[in-house]
């Protein structure tokens, strides 16, 4: 592998990883937050609550997957 | 009187900036090697020095929301994958070592083909941005309290007092941190890096957190309690399992 195939491996790695819902449902809620608070809404509690639930959306497909 | 106030503020700010970092070095540095996440730490001082250098009092006007948006999402994306990783390993969904096997196999080819080892870029990206970040704010803190109280080598004082102190306590900690059981840490790591991101990502976005920095603190027993109900969800899920085959 070339040392730019493996740099570009390394940043879709970085960025998405083993689970692309995360990174994708991470980048919406983050631009969500930012048109709320830009909006004057102070929803500090919404990305939060977004992460505890990207995480069990993920770790949930993950054992649906093994316990088949 | 006032520049004894001036020297405590810059260094207790200075402080919680530097502590930060530290943080997220030394758990890169743990888990993952001290030769790329080293390197990561000096590319960013290097970084930071030439920028220091260049802007010096117009540091203040750089868009340190934006750069906190940045870099808190990519940290929190990174965060939650390896936070991810170490939740299925701890419910038994994923092999405790399976990295490391394919680490080890690695290396054995490389050795094998007489290559050398390749370097981490993930180490040193992580601790690249983590003292990037935090130096930055180090930095804007010396110029805007010396600025206003119109002696910046005062608060620049105050921050290198600052700046022994955390590197004394980051000398003692470390030690102790790699007798840690290794997925415990990963764990811990996984938790510092989602709770960094979701509070530096909030912030860039326009989110004032009640608190202060201190509810950076809240950010982390969440995601720790999270993290930890999940663990249980997966345990008593594949132990239901196990009962129905019986």
């Amino acid at each position: 592998m070339s040392a730019l195939a493996r740099f570009g491996k390394f940043w879709y790695d970085f960025i998405i990883g083993d689970d692309w819902r995360i990174a994708f449902g991470v980048v919406a809620t983050v631009a969500g937050v930012f048109v709320v608070a830009h909006h004057g809404f102070n929803a500090w509690w919404l990305l939060p609550v977004a992460v505890a639930l990207l995480l069990a959306v993920s770790v949930t497909h993950e054992l649906r997957r093994h316990l088949r | 009187m006032h520049s004894a106030l001036l020297v405590i503020a810059a260094f207790l700010a200075c402080s919680v900036e530097m502590v930060e970092a530290l943080t997220i070095v030394l758990a890169v540095g743990v888990t993952r090697g001290w030769r790329s996440a080293g390197w990561g730490v000096a590319a960013a001082l290097g970084c930071l020095a030439l920028i220091v250098a260049a802007l010096g009092p117009a540091l203040a006007h750089l868009p340190i929301d934006s750069l906190r948006l940045v870099v808190g999402t990519v940290l929190l994306v990174f965060g939650l994958q390896w936070l991810r990783k170490a939740v299925l390993r701890a419910g038994g969904l994923k092999a405790l070592h399976d990295e490391e096997a394919i680490y080890e196999a690695e290396v054995a080819l490389l050795r094998a083909r007489g290559e050398r080892l390749e370097h981490d870029w993930y180490a040193f990206t992580v601790a690249f941005k983590g003292v990037f970040l935090e130096g930055l704010e180090v930095a804007f803190i010396v110029v805007t309290f010396g600025g206003t109280q119109r002696n910046v080598g005062l608060a620049a004082l105050g921050a290198a007092a600052a700046l022994v102190v955390v590197l004394i306590v980051g000398s003692v900690v470390h030690a102790p941190l790699t007798r840690v059981p290794e997925n415990t840490l990963k764990f811990g790591v996984g938790v510092m890096l989602t709770a960094f991101g979701i509070f530096w990502s909030s912030e860039g976005a326009g989110i004032a957190w009640p608190g202060g920095d201190a509810a950076l603190l809240a950010v982390i027993a969440f995601v720790v309690v999270t993290a930890f109900a999940l663990v249980a969800f997966e345990r008593r899920a594949q132990g239901s399992l196990e009962v129905v085959q019986s």
